[in-house]
Parts: structure tokens; C-alpha cells; sequence
């Protein structure tokens, strides 16, 4: 069957079973290495994505769910070339570990930071609940993720672009 | 510069190095294997012989430069280690190690990692040996060359090699200013001489990059996408697999429904070798769906029945992790005994502490790509023993040594043995029956839960006394364990060796000998106590699949001596810092204590008041690592016996930081790891097989809960040899919280997990 989605702005027509999982489509069919398989059942959030700008399980989406909507992956964020502001952050901060949960974590953070103008150090922590890092990298994470958003919010001046 | 795992998969084997016009690279010397050594810490295979003592790390082993560093003609430099990538930064360590000896620009040198035809043999990557191993090896290798460097400049100028320097740009000047290039230098010089043990070292007050915070090579792919992980590799023809089990280890499946998953459209083969069970197919979806067809099967036990003690359902812990013990026949090994008169006797505590079984818990399920074309085996591995990879295979497959080959590449983090070496030879197996396709196999989620080695559960004993002087007059500390390390050297370490028909037999369980130890790990106190009596009981037979995780007893052993030390400075009534430093007369371990105090203010802190305390810990890993000092604040829910850590500090000397943000990095994360062991974590077990699959089942700490805030002091010793990191924060962090917890709370919790029920319990009404 094929189903026809936007991923970080680029239709893609997939030949794939409907209810294949968007990660495995992402991964697969679009070889994009962002999501991680972690879980299969949306407790790590390993394979998180923003779908209509919402983030999402893409382990538990069933591709035809998403079919003529917007995704968008840590792909569409940035580069090695020209990192996004929350890749700049994380690198600054040196936020990761073996880094199998980053790229989750960074697109968990950016629904947060496309919603929230100033998120409290609270609410940050909230918004990270549902993903899972075994290295223990979670005190950088929540630094990278206030460091994007005082960049974003004018706070710090963004950081050169390498 | 790094190599992407794609890098790997298309890379020249050093073979095809040979002959290479201007590089320095001769024959690869490949040292035999024989003498058993601690290469990893005594885990895995015994590893190359020494046969050059008298040289550092790993140089002792392969003393042959043109093994560790390779100068091109255009001065680009590629340096190999036996090591690998675990996500603990090595890979940049090593870069800043060889980059400073060489004197050159981080980014001039590639750094390949564990790849069997490449790469030295340096055993496992694990027991925090990286550092001291290979790191030790690349610095005097680099000194190395870059004296023969000197010395060919000297040689061309007919000048003295003493007012000759290098300048930190791959060029030897002269005393007249005139430069000359390495690659050129390199093109007339062979380094297939052994390296010297006394080659001059760079000075540490002129470091370029040892000891600077360099950020990681590896961090901008894995934050954007890139070709970061094993599991990103594409080859071309590919197909996806799944390997089909019971739900846990000791079970099998019971006539599964083969014939219908034969027939699912996209299936591309079910493979068979006696009882060890596969899907093939195109898609990896295909190959999920298809798994979960065959799981539908009934299961059955096929191993001995867990004990008895084991099979309650819930999280095991405390007198039924000792009950499970208590059915194995141990063989005692003492590990320290000293008889010194004393005065008597004023305080006495008695004490058992315990440990569940613990799940390693990686983030990623383990995963690997195996290819088998033209009679040659291939597999791309992210376990820790990449050689250890291959001669699994060897055996398994029974294929000649010489047509395996096993390559490191990334995965998610392992903190020990999980499912990495299982799933190697699990894909190789499957590619060895599909010939010429390459195969990426992944475990699932309920796999790795169900199937990896589990950290042991052990159980520990201390008897301790203070004297009128508050001077410690005896110390007994027994531990009752299994082998931690069951890292398979051979067919019948891993799980698809006892499937095949003929199946391998396990080997027996064997302790790694003191110093490094396994359950013993850390149960001599690096303290000077009176009348010291240290025994393990060890327990050879494992009724759970268990092996190496992340510090193996130093866990539970640190938890237990420290906890002591602060039951007994309570039952004096006196400063627990107080009565560490009154019995270490290690300068360095009084150093870090000290760190601590500073930073965290100990002498200023919260005295326990109900609702808040403060805890301390210290040790020295393996008593021959990293001396590591943890204090943390809580703060407790009464209402709900949550034990929150409001702040962490730590102090840590590994000698030389090779990377003092890395340093940091590393004892972070392991002290949000071991907070999340010691306070949440614990395997259950149902009748017949392990009973938690998922996150749901074994969670582990998410944000609501880790440390308000972490600050780590790097003592920086400038020069001195490095001691190896990653483990260093595990024990001291076990015990901080026990300790914070009872300082706050009078509450002594003496049996891991210290989980919010246990405290409430504890705490009683409010």
C-alpha cells in the first residue's frame, strides 16, 4: 500500500504495510537514523517525533495514522554542518553519553520549546518525564534544554555556527 | 576525526594498507595469545601474552609501534586501540592521548577502534581498564614516534636531536628555524621496531590537549542523525531478522507455528539449527510480525527450576535474595586476614546488606549485522569483547579463525554484559544460512529484559567494633556471590550455544582473583582497620543467567563498608567524615574526602531533621582505580518515602585526566545510575522465569527524580598515571543515599532497593 507523508518537509510516497510503525518507515524506508527503536511500546520515547508539531511514540504510530500529515525528526532540525539551536545546546553542554536517547530527548524538548516562550526549570523537568536515559546524562540534558531556551528567548546569544 | 560504523564497513583491512606508497606501515604484528592476564579486568578471554614486561599498558603485550600508530606520507596519522566506544568517551580520550604525544592537532589523527584484523588485541573493554590499558600504551607509543620522528630530522640536519622540538603542527623544527614535515620525515623510517620503555614524555605544564576539556568527537553525529550507531547501518541487499525465543531465559517455545510464518508474504527463511530459531524477511516489520506469530506458542522450562525462595512474582530483594544464596554450595576464598592487638571492645554493629538481581537496562535492545560470503564471516558487533566476538563464531559455526572477522561499532550504552554477545552470534548464525545477504538482527525489548545476564544478587555480612579511642579493633565482612563474569570466550557462553545441535556446555563460573576481584571486588577496605577478616563465599552455580555489570560487587561491598562506617560513627556519636579520615592513611583518598567536604560544605550541612540529611561515601575502585568521595542531601517525603537528592557532589582523582569534562560526564552518570539501582531497582521472578519485560515492569529514574543538582571536582594530578573512571561513583553513591537517608530519617535501610514503600514502612504512621 502506498501512503504518502511529509518528513521535515518532503513528501514521501512508502510502499508499506498500513500498520507498519513510522519508525520503522523512518528508519527503513527513508534512512533516517534519528528515532531509535527502544521499546515497541512507547515507555522510553527513544523514537520520538513530532507529528502536526505534537510529539509522538513514532514505535506505536502506525504509518497510515500519519499519512498527509507534517513529521518531523531531529533530521529537520539541523546538521552536523549547521546544528539547530537545541543541537547547538546539547553539544555545548556535551549533553550525551553513549547518546542512543538524544535524538528523543531533543525532539521531546523541542515541542516544549516550540509552545513555551520561558519553560521554569520545573516544567522542563515535567515535559522530559515520559523519556528514559540509562547513562545517567539527565543533568546535562535539562541544562541543554534551559541553555536552548534562554537562546531561543534572547537570553544567550546563539552560539556561532560551525 | 572518527569513523562512522558506514566507515567500517567499507574501510581497507590494514592487509590492504600494505604496500602503501610512503606510509610506514609494515607487516602487522600480531602477538600470540596465552598467559592469562586483567586485560579487562580479568573478564573475557585470558587476551594476548605479555612478552615485553618491562613496557607500559598494553605495550606489554604488543610492543610493536607500527601495531598502535600509522604516519602517512601527507602527515595524517591513524591510530588503533583494542578498545572500543561504549559511549563512555574513550574514543576522544585516546585522540587527546595520541594527539599530545605526537604532538599534533586532535583532528590530524583517526582513531580505528576494536576491529580483529586491525586493531591490537586488548581484551575486553571493561573494568575500567581503557585508560590505563590502551591509553597507557598510546602514550608511550606516540612518545615513541615522535622521538624516531626527531631523531630522522636530527639524522638529515646532521644536528644534535636535543635542540630539535616539535611544534604541535606535525613538523620537527631545528635549532636554525628551518621545519620539516612528519610525512615526510615518516617516509624514510620504519616503525616496526618495539617500542623503548623510557621514551621521552611531553611535559604536563606544556599540554596542547591532554587534559583539556576537548568536546567529543562522536556527540554532533548522534545529536543530528548521523551514521552514529550499528543500528544505522545499511548495507546493500540487506535483510532484517528476528531471533525467536521463550519469554525468558531457561524457557523455550513449544511447537511453534513454523509452517504459517513460512508462508507470510515478505518472509524470506526461518532458519533452524537445532533448537536456536529465526525469521528472515525483507522487511524488518515483517520479521516482528512474524516473531510475535511464533511467540503465540506455549513455553516451557527446560533448565532447572528457579529456588524456591525466588518465585514470588514481585521484585526480589532482601531475605529472599539471601534465601536463593542460601541454596548454593559456596567455596570460600579468603581475602584478607590481619591479627593486631587492640584494646577492647566499646561499640559493636552487626549488620547483613543485600543486593537483588539487577537489569543492565540499556536504552537501545542489543543488535548486530552479520555477513557470510565467500566461506568469510563478517559480524559488526557493539559488544564488549570484539575479539572475544570472533572466537565465539569460530567455534559456534565451526569456521577456520582466519575467515572471521569482527568489527566494532557503536550501540547503546551496555554497563556491562548484555544482550551484545548473544545477538552477534545469534546474526551470525542466521547469516551463515543465508549466504551472501547481510543480516541485521535486533533483540526486543522483552528479549533483552528477558534473556541478558542480570547483575548478581548478593548478600553480605559485617561484624565491626570501635575501641574507647573510637579506633575500629575488628572488622569481619563476609559476601556471599556468583561469578560476575560469564562473558563468553567460546560457543557455550552464549545463548545460541546451548540451542544448537550438538549444543556447548556452559563453562563452570570462575572468580577473577584479587586485586580486581568480582563479588570480592572492593571487600578489602582500602582503610587501616585493626584485625581485618574479609571471606568470599563463592557461589559457582547460577540458578539466573548472570554476569559483568558496571562495577561488579564494588556495588554492593562499597554499600556495605561504607554503611558500616557511618552505623558505627552513630553508634559513637561521632562525625562520619571523621572517622574515614582517622583510618585512611592513603594521601590521595584523603584528598578526595577532603574535595568533597570543601565543595559540599560537609562541615556546614543540614544536620538530619526528619525531612532532610545529609551522606557521605568514599572509595577507591578496586582499591587500585579512581578514588572517588560522593555526598548528596535528601530531602524525604514522610508521606510517601520518597528520598529525593536535593545535591550531589563528588570528588574524583584518576590520576592525568585525559579529558576533565569526560571525567565529569562519567561520574555523573554513574552516580544518577546508582542512585536509580540502589533506590529503585530489582528484578522479579515468577515460578519459572524472570517476570519484568519492560519499562513498566523494572522502571528505572526519570526526571521527576534525579538530583536537583550535580556538581563533580576533577583533582587534577598532572602527569601521573591514569586510573580508570567509569565505575568509580557506583559504590560511594550506594552508600551516600543509605547513609543521607538515616541522617535524615534514623531509619537504617540496610537491603538495596531503598524504594519509597520500604522508607515509608519504615517511617511508620505520620
Amino acid at each position: 500500500m502506498t501512503i504518502t507523508l511529509t518528513v521535515n518537509g518532503v513528501d514521501h510516497a512508502v510502499d508499506a504495510p498500513p500498520d507498519t510503525p513510522l519508525l520503522y518507515v523512518l528508519r527503513d524506508d527513508l534512512a533516517l537514523n534519528g528515532a531509535k527503536y527502544g521499546c515497541g511500546l512507547g515507555q522510553c520515547g527513544a523514537c520520538t517525533v513530532h507529528v502536526d508539531g505534537k510529539p509522538v511514540f513514532s514505535c506505536v504510530t502506525p504509518v497510515a495514522a500519519v499519512a498527509g500529515r507534517r513529521v518531523r525528526t531531529v533530521e529537520g532540525l539541523g546538521t552536523v554542518d549547521t546544528p539547530g539551536i537545541l543541537q547547538q545546546a546539547f553539544i555545548a553542554e556535551q549533553a550525551a553519553q553513549c547518546g542512543y536517547c538524544i535524538s528523543g530527548m531533543i525532539m521531546r524538548a523541542q515541542a516544549l520549546l516550540d509552545g513555551v516562550r520561558r519553560p521554569t526549570d520545573a516544567q522542563i523537568r515535567a515535559h522530559m518525564q515520559p523519556n528514559l536515559c540509562r547513562c545517567g546524562t539527565h543533568g546535562r540534558i535539562l541544562k541543554a534544554v534551559r541553555r536552548a531556551a534562554d537562546m531561543m528567548g534572547g537570553t544567550v546569544p546563539q552560539a556561532v555556527r560551525s | 576525526m572518527s569513523m562512522s560504523p558506514l566507515d567500517h564497513a567499507k574501510a581497507p583491512s590494514r592487509r590492504a594498507f600494505l604496500g602503501g606508497g610512503g606510509a610506514l606501515v609494515v607487516a602487522f604484528s600480531l602477538a600470540p595469545r596465552a598467559l592469562a592476564q586483567l586485560a579487562g579486568g580479568g573478564e573475557g578471554g585470558a587476551g594476548p601474552a605479555v612478552i615485553a614486561p618491562d613496557l607500559k599498558g598494553s605495550l606489554k603485550n604488543h610492543p610493536w609501534l607500527d601495531a598502535w600508530i600509522r604516519v602517512d606520507g601527507d602527515g595524517r596519522v591513524t591510530v588503533f586501540t583494542g578498545k572500543v566506544e561504549l559511549g563512555q568517551g574513550i574514543r576522544t580520550a585516546l585522540i587527546q592521548v595520541a594527539a599530545e604525544e605526537l604532538d599534533l592537532p586532535p583532528g590530524a589523527i583517526t582513531l580505528v577502534t576494536a576491529d580483529t584484523r586491525r586493531t591490537p588485541d586488548e581484551g575486553l573493554t571493561a573494568g575500567s581498564h581503557s585508560m590505563q590499558d590502551s591509553g597507557t600504551a598510546i602514550l608511550n607509543a606516540a612518545a615513541n614516534v615522535r622521538m624516531l620522528l626527531t631523531n630522522a630530522a636530527a639524522a638529515l640536519w646532521r644536528v644534535p636531536a636535543g635542540g630539535l622540538a616539535t611544534t604541535g603542527d606535525g613538523h620537527v623544527r631545528g635549532p636554525d628555524g628551518r621545519l620539516a614535515a612528519y610525512g615526510d620525515l615518516a617516509a624514510g623510517l620504519s616503525l616496526h621496531v618495539a617500542a623503548v620503555p623510557d621514551a621521552p614524555l611531553r611535559n604536563p605544564a606544556d599540554y596542547r590537549t591532554l587534559g583539556k576539556p576537548l568536546p567529543r568527537v562522536d556527540i554532533p553525529a548522534k545529536l543530528t542523525g548521523g551514521a552514529a550507531y550499528l543500528h544505522d547501518m545499511r548495507l546493500p541487499g540487506m535483510l532484517h531478522a528476528r531471533v525467536v525465543r521463550g519469554p525468558a531465559e531457561g524457557t523455550r517455545l513449544v511447537e511453534p507455528d513454523i509452517q504459517a510464518v513460512e508462508a507470510m508474504p515478505g518472509v524470506v527463511k526461518v532458519v533452524r539449527r537445532g533448537a536456536f530459531l529465526a525469521v528472515v524477511a525483507e522487511r524488518q516489520w515483517t520479521a516482528i510480525q512474524a516473531l510475535r506469530h511464533l511467540q503465540r506458542a506455549a513455553h516451557a522450562r527446560v533448565t532447572a527450576p528457579l529456588p524456591a525462595g525466588a518465585a514470588t512474582g514481585a521484585p526480589l530483594s532482601g531475605d529472599a535474595v539471601e534465601a536463593v544464596l542460601n541454596t548454593l554450595t559456596p567455596r570460600d576464598i579468603a581475602i584478607e586476614d590481619t591479627r593486631t592487638p587492640t584494646g577492647p571492645a566499646v561499640h559493636t554493629v552487626q549488620a547483613r546488606y543485600t543486593r537483588p538481581w539487577i537489569s543492565h537496562g540499556s536504552i537501545g535492545p542489543s543488535c548486530a549485522l552479520a555477513r557470510f560470503q565467500d566461506g568469510e564471516m563478517t559480524i559488526w558487533t557493539h559488544s564488549q569483547g570484539t575479539f572475544d566476538v570472533a572466537r565465539v563464531v569460530t567455534e559456534l559455526l565451526g569456521l577456520p579463525a582466519e575467515k572471521v572477522h569482527a568489527i566494532h561499532a557503536e550501540g547503546a550504552g551496555c554497563y556491562g554484559q548484555n544482550g551484545a554477545d548473544d545477538v552477534a552470534a545469534d546474526a551470525a548464525v542466521i547469516a551463515f544460512a543465508v549466504p551472501g545477504r547481510p543480516i541485521r538482527l535486533q533483540w526486543m525489548r522483552e528479549q533483552e529484559f528477558g534473556w541478558e545476564p542480570l547483575g548478581p544478587g548478593m548478600v553480605t555480612r559485617l561484624a565491626a567494633s570501635l575501641d574507647a579511642d573510637n579506633r575500629i579493633v575488628a572488622w569481619r565482612h563476609e559476601v556471599w556471590s556468583n561469578p560476575h563474569n560469564n562473558r563468553p570466550v567460546g560457543a557455550g557462553g552464549v545463548l545460541a550455544g546451548a540451542e544448537v545441535d550438538p549444543p556447548f556446555a556452559a563453562p563452570e563460573g570462575k572468580p577473577i582473583p584479587m586485586p580486581e576481584g568480582d563479588g570480592s571486588r572492593n571487600s578489602n577496605p582500602l582503610y587501616t582497620f585493626a584485625n581485618t577478616h574479609v571471606l568470599y563465599h563463592f557461589l559457582k552455580d547460577m540458578p539466573v543467567r548472570v554476569s559483568a555489570l558496571r562495577s561488579l560487587g564494588a556495588h554492593l561491598n562499597v554499600f556495605s563498608i561504607e554503611s558500616m562506617l557511618d552505623e558505627l560513627a552513630a553508634a559513637a556519636g561521632i562525625d562520619p567524615l571523621a572517622l574515614r579520615l582517622a583510618h585512611m592513611e592513603d594521601p590521595r583518598a584523603r584528598d578526595v574526602m577532603q574535595a568533597m567536604a570543601a565543595g559540599f560544605d560537609w562541615a556546614g550541612r543540614p544536620r538530619g531533621d526528619g525531612r532532610r540529611g545529609c551522606g557521605m561515601a568514599f572509595a577507591r575502585y578496586k582499591n587500585l582505580g579512581a578514588y572517588c568521595a560522593v555526598a548528596l542531601e535528601v530531602e524525604i517525603d514522610r508521606e510517601t518515602g520518597r528520598a529525593w537528592v536535593r545535591r550531589a557532589f563528588a570528588a574524583v582523582d584518576c590520576g592525568q585526566p585525559a579529558n576533565p569534562d569526560g571525567v565529569r560526564n562519567q561520574i555523573e552518570g554513574g552516580l544518577i545510575q546508582s542512585l536509580s539501582w540502589t533506590g529503585h531497582e530489582a528484578m522479579a521472578f515468577s515460578p519459572e522465569r524472570r517476570a519484568a519485560f519492560d519499562w513498566s515492569g523494572y522502571p528505572i529514574l526519570r526526571f521527576q527524580d534525579v538530583p536537583g543538582t550535580i556538581d563533580v571536582r576533577v583533582v587534577d594530578r598532572p602527569g601521573l598515571p591514569f586510573l580508570g573512571t567509569a565505575e568509580a561513583a557506583q559504590g560511594p553513591t550506594a552508600a551516600a543515599l543509605a547513609n543521607a537517608i538515616a541522617d535524615a530519617t534514623g531509619v537504617r535501610l540496610r537491603d538495596m532497593p531503598l524504594a519509597p514503600d520500604r522508607l515509608k514502612a519504615a517511617l511508620g504512621p505520620v
